[in-house]
């Protein structure tokens, strides 16, 4: 079973010179180069949802942790965990796509391995991706954020919380349906056109679980420096906002797949902005606020009425209102 | 119109804050009940707009919140039982108890569903036969006909497995102990959802018994300024009324259907309430034609004594006598990931709504 599988399903989908080799290990030639390495692992349920499904969703999370941290994605590893009975044309299904947006991105998938565990052990089917990137030297902070300064623009490449809320309409128990469709995209050509643009770039997180204030927090933490943000220049979709504001929801919380916080010098801001149109995952892109020198270790949010309060981290999972 | 941008029209609501500011000549404290307004007041920063003589305290309108510990142990105990599966929103989970919490329970392997309507709860109980379904019914005339009509469905269809542990309470008789206990307030922001429900004339008492405006107010800022604008009018002019300042979602008389399941299923009764403890004739409980899906008549449990979390001080923060600023556990020991008391666990409670956005 397992051998028909590689050679039926994976091998003709993920089909690359490594890959074909099935060896133990794949070797990769990669000299003189600083690398980068990251893992992750994806649960999503459901694990088809409008925009995609959980074979992209991983790839693309892998690929994007590399970029983020200014590495360029070389190979990936996946490792899957079957439910015994699982369907094999929603596996091939999912490996496909994981094989389109792989090609796209320009990355092979160069190992893997697959378990299948008995009815109840797991929920459908878990993924685990590897990747590797080289990365070079003149990146190296980008994901510390060490040269982050007072006067610095904070810019996201488009609408947020697509993802959360296309995942949560396709969750049987909401009774919601919506035209959202999930952001999921592998953002390297992106992140790499614009680290050619500049170098004042400071800082860059992909913007997943925890949503946008999350990752704001975090670049505040312990600082001698805050943030300020101006709530009409955060790009929400109408339709996300009407379901977050019937559900009890902030926009500002909810995961994205395709998103990109990035810190960048004021004085490359508006060059970064027209790159980042210029790209289909970053048409929508905006400036949201600053890195100012008052309220240390806070992020701040001019409301959209003139008002202001402090965002806080996620902490524990946004649920729906009672009444 | 989309009933949003419209009600936070930048020109709009600095035309109010101006009325606000030019009409108000007094300090004034305003009490909004609703845990909704605590939310929507901290997230739109309203109180970073209005004038400094104009206090905003926040009431024990959070379903969670005025939960008593006793109902959280019960839960806790039915967990326990054989064949139960408790369905509960999911704030509840989070909420300690007195030795646990249900989010512990469920860590242990006990079979606790966390659902969004009461109706993915009465399906779990059609689709488990041979469990008991124990739904935890919490919240006010907002959220009481709907566990009505679920009541009302289960008995025509002869289920038998699905049971309430009813919390439900209603308002009036809160915000006549809010004065009763000594706070010091100008007026109430009414709630907007239990007003949709009840209708306004059961805000007519207060205003005639205290002397206190009651202006129903939507959720929007516009729709928060412009009752506050209303209480600073009357309490200027000394001319305390009932307002009803949603008139998009809210009719006088309320919503008959609505009201007529409360009739129909609900009893009134003597109910404890985090903060005031016994208020009288403000719990919901089933008719005795009801009782068979009663939890609390239909489950012999052992309930530990309740225990009170040392150093919360939710029930001053439920009466508005204290803000969560005030208390020592607030941020230090007490956020939401580590809530000691309901107040921190609730979206709608006061103190988780001031640790989100900095009160």
């Amino acid at each position: 079973m397992s051998s028909e599988l590689i050679s039926k399903l994976f091998l003709k989908h993920f089909n690359n010179p490594h890959l074909a080799e099935l060896t133990d290990s794949a070797q990769l030639d990669i000299r003189n180069s600083k690398l980068a390495y990251t893992t992750d692992s994806y649960v999503v349920d459901p694990i088809f949802f409008p925009g995609g499904n959980i074979g992209k969703l991983a790839i693309c999370g892998t690929i994007n942790d590399l970029c983020v941290s200014g590495a360029r994605p070389l190979y990936l590893s996946v490792g899957f965990i079957l439910e015994e009975g699982f369907p094999i044309k929603d596996l091939e299904e999912i490996v496909r796509s994981m094989a389109l947006e792989a090609q796209n991105a320009g990355v092979e998938i160069v190992c893997g391995d697959t378990k299948v565990v008995n009815r109840g052990k797991c929920d459908k089917i878990f993924i685990n991706t590897s990747g590797i990137g080289v990365i070079d030297n003149k990146h190296n902070d980008l994901n510390r954020g060490k040269n982050i300064q007072p006067g610095d623009k904070i810019i996201v490449n488009g609408y947020l919380g697509d993802h959360g809320i296309a995942v949560l309409g396709a969750r049987e128990e909401l009774n919601f349906k919506t035209l959202i469709d999930s952001d999921c995209a592998s953002l390297n050509s992106l992140i790499s056109d614009i680290l050619n643009t500049s170098n004042q770039i400071r800082f860059m997180r992909d913007i997943t679980r925890g949503g946008l204030s999350t990752i704001l927090c975090e670049i505040v933490d312990e600082k001698e420096f805050g943030i300020e943000i101006n709530e009409l220049a955060i790009p929400v979709r109408d339709e996300v906002k009407g379901v977050c504001e019937l559900l009890g929801f902030d926009p500002l919380y909810i995961a994205n797949e395709g998103k990109v916080l990035i810190v960048a010098g004021s004085e490359d801001a508006d060059k970064i902005m027209s790159v980042l149109k210029r790209q289909p995952y970053g048409i929508h892109s905006e400036i949201i606020g600053e890195i100012v020198e008052d309220h240390h270790g806070k992020v701040i949010l001019n409301t959209e009425i003139g008002g202001r309060r402090i965002i806080d981290k996620l902490t524990g999972e946004q649920l729906p209102r009672i009444c | 119109m989309k009933h949003i941008a419209e009600y936070r029209n930048l020109k709009l609501v600095k035309g109010l804050l101006d009325a606000i500011r030019e009409a108000s000549t007094k300090e004034i404290s305003l009490m909004e009940v609703c845990g909704g307004h605590t939310m929507a007041i901290q997230k739109f920063g309203i109180p970073s707009l209005l004038p400094e003589n104009i206090k905003l305290l926040s009431g024990p309108g959070c379903p969670v919140c005025v939960t008593d510990i006793r109902f959280i142990d019960k839960a806790i105990a039915l967990s326990h039982q054989q064949d139960v599966i408790i369905a509960t929103y999911g704030d509840l989970i989070r909420v300690p108890g007195s030795s646990s919490s249900l989010e512990l329970e469920l860590a242990n392997g006990h079979h606790i569903q966390i659902v969004y309507s009461l109706l993915n709860a009465l399906e779990i109980a059609r689709q488990n036969p041979a469990k008991k379904v124990v739904f935890l019914a919490i919240g006010f005339e907002t959220t009481a006909p709907a566990t009505g009509a679920t009541v009302l469905s289960a008995a025509k269809e002869e289920i038998n497995n699905f049971f309430i542990l009813s919390a439900h309470k209603i308002m009036p008789p809160a915000l006549q102990a809010i004065i009763n206990h000594g706070v010091k307030i100008n007026g109430y922001i009414c709630p907007g959802h239990v007003s949709t429900i009840t209708g306004t004339d059961m805000y007519q008492p207060i205003v005639e018994k205290y002397k206190l405006g009651c202006v129903v107010s939507g959720f929007e800022p516009t729709d928060i300024l412009w009752s506050i604008l209303r209480l600073v009018k009357q309490f200027e002019g000394n001319t305390p009324k009932v307002e009803n300042a949603y008139p998009r979602a809210v009719k006088p008389g309320g919503n008959l259907k609505a009201k007529w399941i409360m009739e129909r299923v609900f009893l009134l009764e003597d109910t404890w309430w985090r903060g005031f403890g016994i208020i009288k004739e403000s719990g919901l409980t089933l008719k005795p034609e009801f009782a068979h899906f009663d939890a609390d008549l239909r489950f012999d449990i052992e309930v530990e004594e309740t225990k009170e979390a040392k150093g919360c001080i939710c029930g001053e923060i439920l009466k508005g006598l204290k803000t969560p600023k005030e208390c020592p556990l607030f941020r230090m020991v007490c956020h939401p990931t580590n809530p000691i008391g309901a107040c921190m666990v609730s979206n709608e409670g006061a103190c988780h709504a001031y640790y989100r956005f900095g009160g």
